[in-house]
């Protein structure tokens, strides 16, 4: 999706403000969310690409306008209606008419082994495409649904540099079509094929890409 | 227009009607048996006392200090920290990028805000911040100026988009002057922002 979530270059955002001595969280609710946010997905409500695709699917304005957590409680708000796992009404009044569906809750005591992230890597169906070294061009494609090639790599040359295995693909998970692994490969620009001439010649980017992303470029 | 403290959006935060909406949301779903509250304070007491920078700090130190260590955290960062058995379980993918007196590495999420959580805890607001995501992968420098830090003109400036579930931690060079010293007292020099590659580690007079 071309969203106002894929940021890489985009002018007009002005200076980074580090903050001294920030705290974990600004505010009670923000802790409750990324709790409930972590136990929703141990549960399998829902997974996380489903979960970044809803945040992206924000209106733009709204988007911005709010901090990182207030996206991630709207977007729970979202995705719980969205899945039939609670009514508006019900999240507007903050009172569960009825009992839910059957989920695994995630209780006190399993707490310590959801702090890990999961585990992405998956049995490769097929060889890597390509090898490291491999000159590549990332694909011009403007998926409307979840994608994780940035915009402001596709159609750029670059090479790949490292193989990282067969991942789940987030553009197919996020839809509810399954983990449909692919190989990712990590996968360098010149800073100044992706900005131009005038780029600062000291600077390389490298982004992630899922092999699907990828076509093998002629120069 | 009167300043709103409830609408603290610049830093991140807005109190009260989030507050109210958050915990609508919570009791709902602990109504209809999805989520146990105890579970939540339980996960919020981790994230503010146990995972935190001061185990990626650990990291670097011991690879300071400790050579083959350092090859093996290049190597498979992954299998090397968990190693050290600082914590219970690291998260696939951690891939560790080495600065050196010719490259500097910065790491950022232009899409959302993918962070290496197990070894630096949770992201900085700058990090998760549109001025950070957009401005990173095409004018690292003045992203590093708003720091305070620049870098010789020379040095090459490498940017990692987290755009995938792998995970990057940039091993920065030691200072100079702490040769000989213990990795506890190496640790007290490594910062969060060094290790995203937006800072440099302390030098011995910073701690002095």
């Amino acid at each position: 999706m071309d969203g106002i979530h894929d940021m890489g270059g985009m002018h007009g955002f002005g200076k980074v403000e580090p903050e001294t001595n920030e705290p974990v969280f600004h505010a009670e609710w923000e802790g409750r969310t990324l709790a409930m946010q972590r136990a929703m997905m141990y549960a399998g409500a829902y997974n996380i690409d489903q979960m970044r695709a809803a945040i992206e699917a924000l209106p733009p304005e709204l988007y911005l306008s709010s901090s990182y957590y207030k996206r991630w409680a709207l977007e729970i708000e979202n995705l719980v209606t969205g899945l039939g796992l609670a009514d508006a009404d019900e999240i507007k009044t903050g009172r569960a008419r009825d009992a839910g569906k059957p989920l695994r809750k995630l209780t006190a005591g399993e707490v310590p082994n959801v702090l890990t992230r999961g585990a992405f890597a998956r049995q490769a169906q097929s060889p890597a495409r390509f090898k490291i070294g491999d000159r590549v061009r990332a694909k011009n494609i403007h998926p409307p649904t979840h994608t994780r090639l940035p915009r402001y790599a596709r159609g750029h040359v670059g090479v790949i540099e490292a193989i990282r295995g067969c991942h789940v693909f987030p553009d197919s998970s996020a839809r509810g079509a399954g983990e449909n692994p692919q190989w990712l490969y990590t996968m360098r620009f010149a800073g100044r094929e992706l900005w131009g001439e005038t780029t600062d010649p000291t600077l390389t980017v490298s982004i992630e890409a899922f092999e699907p992303y990828l076509e093998a470029a002629q120069r | 227009m009167t300043h709103d403290h409830d609408d603290d959006s610049a830093h991140g935060s807005e109190l009260s009607e989030m507050q109210l909406r958050v915990r609508a949301i919570e009791t709902v779903l602990a109504e209809k048996g999805y989520i146990d509250p105890a579970a939540l304070d339980m996960m919020i007491e981790a994230y503010e006392t146990k995972i935190g920078p001061h185990n990626g700090a650990r990291v670097v130190a011991k690879a300071w200090t400790d050579p083959p260590f350092k090859q093996a955290l290049i190597a498979d960062a992954t299998r090397a920290v968990q190693s050290l058995g600082l914590i219970d379980r690291v998260g696939n993918h951690l891939i560790a990028v080495e600065n050196t007196p010719k490259l500097h590495n910065m790491i950022v999420c232009t899409l959302c805000s993918c962070y290496p959580w197990e070894v630096l805890g949770l992201p900085p607001v700058w990090y998760k911040s549109a001025p950070y995501r957009s401005r990173a992968v095409n004018d690292p420098r003045g992203v590093l100026a708003d720091f305070g830090l620049t870098l010789p003109a020379d040095t090459q400036i490498r940017v990692w988009d987290s755009t995938a579930e792998t995970r990057f931690i940039v091993v920065p060079m030691p200072p100079e002057g702490t040769e000989g010293w213990s990795e506890g007292k190496l640790a007290a020099l490594v910062t969060r922002d060094c290790m995203v590659g937006t800072g440099l580690p302390r030098g011995p007079k910073d701690i002095a």
